[in-house]
């Protein structure tokens, strides 16, 4: 049986016509979207500004009064832990009020046996040895414990002791010393707390390069939209397979 | 000498040979140094006047002196002879006349004399590894003297880092288990006054608070005195506008150093410290660490020798014996989990089109993805 070349045109013609139906699922609340990204753009500053803070650029010659470099970037610093802390305090209330997804930051089931085998056939996956993912329609059981501990437990460790190095300069009886100041002689001293806050700093770093790249590589690799699924919160699904 | 009523601190001053003009300046003196109204310069005069001397026992364990040495250089000749006449009158080892078991006798007399009201100040700490045997104080280990004396005193004054926090001898790996007073003691309040040493007049103006007003100064959560170490050398540095205004010494001797620019990049810990060097200063006011050029080593912090290198501010880590800080392990992972996600995203690719070679070889077939 031999093909002619319209036959072969035929074909490609009925390929590029979709063959399954293909479902989304709204995810992400417009509230939660606007979070997410401010919440990105604060760890952003807060991470270029905090590392400065440790490292302050070349110094700069002249009259003290011309300059003020290093307030500007301590003030970015304290305004982005402001909009983050603020932000956080609306992502605890937004687990409350938002849909049923937005509770997944701030609970994990670990007590569930099908957890821990979704979450082995997740790292299977990441370790080339899985076909396929398995779908979701919020975090998959990885992404969902890397958030809960890295953006949760670890955003908590950055603003206590964030606000317990802040208490230092708003002084004592301040309420940045009264709700944190006990931070300080628990981890030692100050200069104990500064270096938490630091270290803190490079587990997030790490996490955001691990988070851009794990989304842009499931959006392309996965079955289902995770890039657009922040910026529109439908989650698309690209085959009807279960 | 028998007297049928306990002597007053003027009574003392007095006797030994301090005029009433003296006297005066140096309560409104203490009054300005504890942060008190004008009017308590008077207060303090008149309970110096009618209140019965409070007995200071000064106990010496693992130590360096350091902190006698400061406290006998206090700014003020007066008013640490004052200080001091009333202190050497009951008991310190390195400075009263009497020696061995006179000098212990006395010990035991205020013991039982001044049950509950005398004040027991501490310089130094006890080692507690091989029995307490790395300290002797007349014949025992101090932990036993120390214990001793706490037991029947009002309050107790931690005399420097190492009473406070257990300095130098207390550093990693602390052979001899050195343990600062709060740790030993556990039932009665401790006033800590680190530093090492603490700045003189800081000690004569807790000692005179606590004296006159016949109560403890103010503490902050760590027990330290709030009047004297409520604020950070930062806080209160005269560089401090070269610090928000980004000028930095960057190596000894640069110009910047000569200009006077903050020494933050020269590991500076004011920024951690908390201590009054930075508005009481020391030497009668004329200087301070910072004001000579040097940075602050953070002296009066928990554990300042175990915090790396007095020349940067980011605490080294020891892990597996290897020296790092916390800059050079986030940049050294940010590289291999960089390289990892560049492998893994490499690997990710071949294996895509290993799996379907028409997405390469028919770029129009959009739903290549569906067929498998």
């Amino acid at each position: 049986m031999s093909t002619t070349t319209e036959d072969l045109l035929r074909e490609r013609r009925r390929a590029g016509i979709p063959k399954t139906r293909r479902t989304a699922v709204y995810v992400y609340q417009a509230p939660l979207r606007v979070w997410h990204w401010v919440n990105a753009l604060s760890i952003t500053v807060l991470a270029i500004t905090g590392w400065f803070i440790a490292n302050p650029p070349p110094s700069v010659m002249g009259e003290a009064s011309d300059h003020y470099v290093m307030g500007y970037i301590r003030f970015f610093h304290f305004a982005a832990a402001y909009v983050f802390a603020v932000g956080f305090l609306f992502r605890i209330y937004w687990a409350f009020a938002g849909n049923r997804y937005a509770m997944q930051l701030f609970t994990l089931p670990v007590w569930r046996r099908s957890f821990w085998r979704e979450l082995w056939h997740e790292v299977r996956w990441y370790a080339f040895q899985e076909k396929e993912p398995w779908k979701y329609y919020g975090h998959n059981p990885l992404a969902h414990l890397f958030m809960v501990v890295i953006i949760t437990v670890g955003g908590l460790v950055m603003m206590v002791t964030g606000f317990a190095l802040y208490s230092e300069q708003a002084g004592a009886g301040s309420w940045q010393d009264r709700l944190f100041g006990w931070v300080i002689p628990l981890v030692g001293q100050s200069q104990d707390v500064r270096l938490w806050h630091h270290w803190g700093m490079w587990v997030i770093v790490v996490f955001v390069m691990l988070h851009v790249y794990t989304a842009i590589r499931e959006d392309v690799m996965s079955r289902q939209s995770l890039i657009s699924t922040m910026i529109s919160g439908w989650r698309m699904f690209k085959d009807d397979r279960p | 000498m028998p007297r049928s009523t306990p002597e007053t601190f003027y009574e003392v001053m007095r006797r030994q040979g301090i005029t009433r003009r003296s006297f005066l300046k140096f309560c409104s003196l203490t009054a300005t140094a504890l942060g008190l109204a004008p009017s308590f310069a008077g207060k303090i005069a008149h309970a110096m006047e009618t209140k019965p001397r409070t007995p200071v026992i000064w106990l010496h364990g693992l130590e360096c002196t350091c902190c006698s040495e400061s406290f006998i250089r206090s700014a003020h000749p007066l008013v640490s002879d004052v200080v001091l006449s009333m202190i050497s009158l009951d008991y310190d080892d390195v400075l009263m006349a009497s020696a061995g078991h006179q000098a212990e006798s006395i010990l035991s007399e205020i013991k039982e004399k001044y049950k509950g009201n005398y004040i027991l100040a501490v310089e130094g700490n006890p080692p507690l590894n091989q029995d307490g045997m790395s300290c002797i104080v007349g014949g025992r280990p101090f932990v036993e003297q120390l214990k001793e004396m706490a037991a029947d005193c009002k309050a107790i004054v931690s005399w420097g880092s190492c009473a406070s926090w257990g300095c130098v001898q207390a550093a990693r790996p602390n052979p001899t288990r050195a343990t600062p007073v709060d740790k030993v003691i556990l039932d009665k309040p401790i006033i800590k006054v680190p530093g090492c040493p603490p700045i003189a007049e800081v000690m004569t103006g807790v000692l005179t608070y606590m004296l006159t007003f016949e109560r403890i100064p103010p503490l902050d959560r760590q027990g330290r005195p709030a009047m004297f170490y409520g604020q950070r050398i930062h806080d209160k540095c005269y560089r401090r506008p070269h610090f928000d205004a980004g000028q930095f010494v960057e190596s000894w001797d640069d110009e910047a150093a000569r200009k006077g620019y903050c020494l933050y990049k020269m590991g500076c810990k004011g920024p951690t410290t908390y201590n009054a060097c930075s508005t009481v200063r020391w030497n009668n006011g004329v200087s301070f660490p910072i004001q000579s050029g040097h940075g602050c080593i953070g002296c009066s912090e928990d554990g300042f020798w175990d915090k790396g290198s007095f020349y940067q501010h980011v605490t080294n880590v020891h892990a597996f014996g290897i020296e790092a800080n916390a800059d050079k392990v986030g940049l050294a992972a940010v590289g291999v989990v960089g390289a990892a996600i560049g492998g893994h995203a490499a690997y990710s690719a071949y294996t895509a089109i290993k799996k379907h070679p028409e997405t390469m070889e028919n770029r129009t077939d959009s739903s290549a993805g569906d067929q498998q």
